[in-house]
């Protein structure tokens, strides 16, 4: 079982790699908006980590919501995806894939915001924090990941592309992730610790900095993972019911 | 003989449409059967079933002894995806190893060899042409050892060469003892490859014998003339009426203008022409109706 979601995650992410304009668009515009607003505004070390936390937020919806949901609503149209079902796996295996082969290319998103990060503000980070945030970020990726397989799972492609962005910038701008997320204005303040990209945020700042955080956002986050959950695994049952029953 | 696969009494709909219609077939190991039928008369949607991507509305399927939704069944048959069907940024090697990762035992070497992949191991099958990718995806059927494979289609839109190189594999597995269902809307690839042959049409299972009976059965020409009325022919399978003029469909036009000459009735404007396979098939799924 566990040489076939080998198999699947070698597979995906190969064709990740092949074609990368998943994994360009997911790193280009985290990294360009850090240099842009980020960079020459820097006025102390902490604040320019807290400010990397949010790119890097951004990063990883972009490869989860976008990127995934656009992938899984392509694949359903195609013949192999029927084709993979006649193999003796059972879905499983290919689902693992796509997950594990979203966590790695959203590790691979954030890399040049880290290293921007790190090349010109004066930003820094103990190796242990460094860690902490790294499976910070793999937990955070789970939500992101079940809002782009809900998409894909419910959506044809040209939906699912128009719906993906259209969800992705009113997520990232309510959680204040746009802007500077220390200093928020009042409305996205208020409504910022119910977006799952605030609680994405909030986490990932507890653990790489360790700072007082807003748990009632990092609540809401547990909240969205459980009901995206529901909602992806009714999505995909629907998809199977009708392509597969 | 041992039956490897079996539908019985198999009917699906899809909403208001049936697509099979109380199907019983079976299918003993070794044998190499083709299924012919028209675009709508069913051949998809039975090996969809066979293959454990659908579920029948009623009736039951039954592979390799157990059911098709099983996994582990499904180790022993091998499938081919669709024409446009390849991860395009995949190399032919990767794809083939992939798909063998599947099977407790790899014939990638065997199945390289005898579909003429070598050359093509280390592209990627975008990069490949029509043909060489429908190679690769037949060469996919049997990389994982399989008992039965299932074969949809395999050589439409392939030139005549590639055809052929296509038909070699299908029979070298054929004759190390493999079982092969095929399905073909090309009367001259069913007859090259097949003993058996499956007619289906309208959902139902038309005839089921061997290629000459079947070339027979299907090897039917339209007869048109003008005349006030007809005498009895014989042989017709299909009679229409049409701004004054008769078309017969029949299996033998020789006897039947034969026969029309003999009966002294006036008649002008004979015309024999041979019917397309699609003709046939409605003319008989016709016949076939009319007589429920």
């Amino acid at each position: 079982m566990s040489s076939l979601v080998l198999a699947h995650t070698r597979v995906q992410f190969i064709e990740q790699l092949r074609v990368p304009i998943g994994l360009v668009a997911g790193a280009f515009f985290p990294a360009a908006a850090f240099l842009a607003f980020v960079v020459p505004n820097v006025s102390d070390p902490a604040f320019a980590l807290g400010a990397t936390c949010a790119m890097v937020v951004f990063a990883v919806m972009s490869t989860g919501m976008i990127g995934l949901g656009i992938n899984v609503a392509q694949d359903r149209e195609l013949p192999w995806d029927p084709y993979l079902r006649t193999l003796p796996a059972g879905p499983y295996p290919r689902i693992a894939g796509r997950v594990l082969t979203a966590m790695a290319i959203s590790l691979l998103a954030m890399i040049p915001v880290v290293v921007l990060a790190a090349l010109f503000t004066g930003a820094t980070l103990s190796p242990p924090r460094l860690l902490f945030g790294l499976l910070a970020v793999l937990v955070i990726t789970i939500p992101f990941m079940l809002i782009g397989l809900f998409i894909g799972f419910l959506l044809p492609a040209k939906a699912a592309i128009g719906v993906s962005q259209i969800l992705f910038f009113p997520i990232a701008i309510l959680g204040g992730l746009l802007g500077n997320p220390m200093a928020m204005p009042a409305f996205i303040e208020a409504v910022s610790p119910y977006m799952p990209s605030r609680g994405a945020l909030e986490l990932l700042w507890w653990a790489v900095m360790g700072i007082e955080v807003n748990w009632l956002a990092i609540g809401m986050l547990g909240v969205w993972t459980v009901v995206l959950a529901l909602a992806t695994a009714w999505a995909y049952r629907r998809d199977e019911g009708r392509r597969f029953s | 003989m041992t039956v490897l696969t079996r539908t019985i009494e198999v009917t699906r709909t899809y909403g208001d449409v049936t697509a099979l219609d109380g199907v019983s077939l079976e299918i003993h190991q070794g044998e190499l059967v083709g299924l012919l039928g028209p675009n709508g008369a069913g051949k998809s949607t039975l090996i969809n079933l066979l293959v454990g991507l659908r579920r029948p509305t009623s009736g039951t399927v039954e592979l390799l002894g157990g059911s098709p939704m099983d996994a582990s069944v499904r180790r022993g048959i091998g499938v081919t995806p669709q024409e446009t069907g390849l991860p395009t940024s995949l190399k032919v090697g990767e794809t083939l190893d992939f798909v063998a990762r599947h099977y407790p035992v790899n014939r990638k070497d065997e199945v390289v060899e005898r579909f003429g992949l070598a050359d093509l191991i280390k592209r990627q099958i975008g990069s490949l042409s029509g043909g060489q990718r429908r190679r690769v995806g037949v060469a996919l059927a049997f990389v994982g050892d399989p008992k039965i494979v299932f074969l949809d289609e395999p050589t439409t839109g392939l030139d005549v060469e590639a055809r052929r190189a296509l038909w070699d594999g299908i029979r070298a597995f054929h004759a190390d003892g493999g079982t092969v269902l095929l399905t073909s809307h090309y009367l001259e690839e069913i007859e090259a490859l097949a003993q058996r042959v499956v007619v289906v049409g309208g959902g139902r299972v038309l005839a089921d014998d061997t290629v000459q009976a079947v070339k027979r059965f299907v090897g039917v020409r339209k007869v048109s003339l003008a005349a006030p009325e007809l005498p009895d022919l014989p042989g017709v399978i299909d009679t229409e009426r049409r701004d004054g003029r008769y078309h017969l469909v029949t299996g033998d036009s020789d006897a039947l203008v034969v026969a029309l000459v003999k009966s002294g009735l006036p008649f002008e404007d004979l015309e024999v022409q041979p019917t397309s396979l699609e003709e046939a098939f409605l003319a008989i799924t016709a016949t076939e109706a009319s007589h429920v």
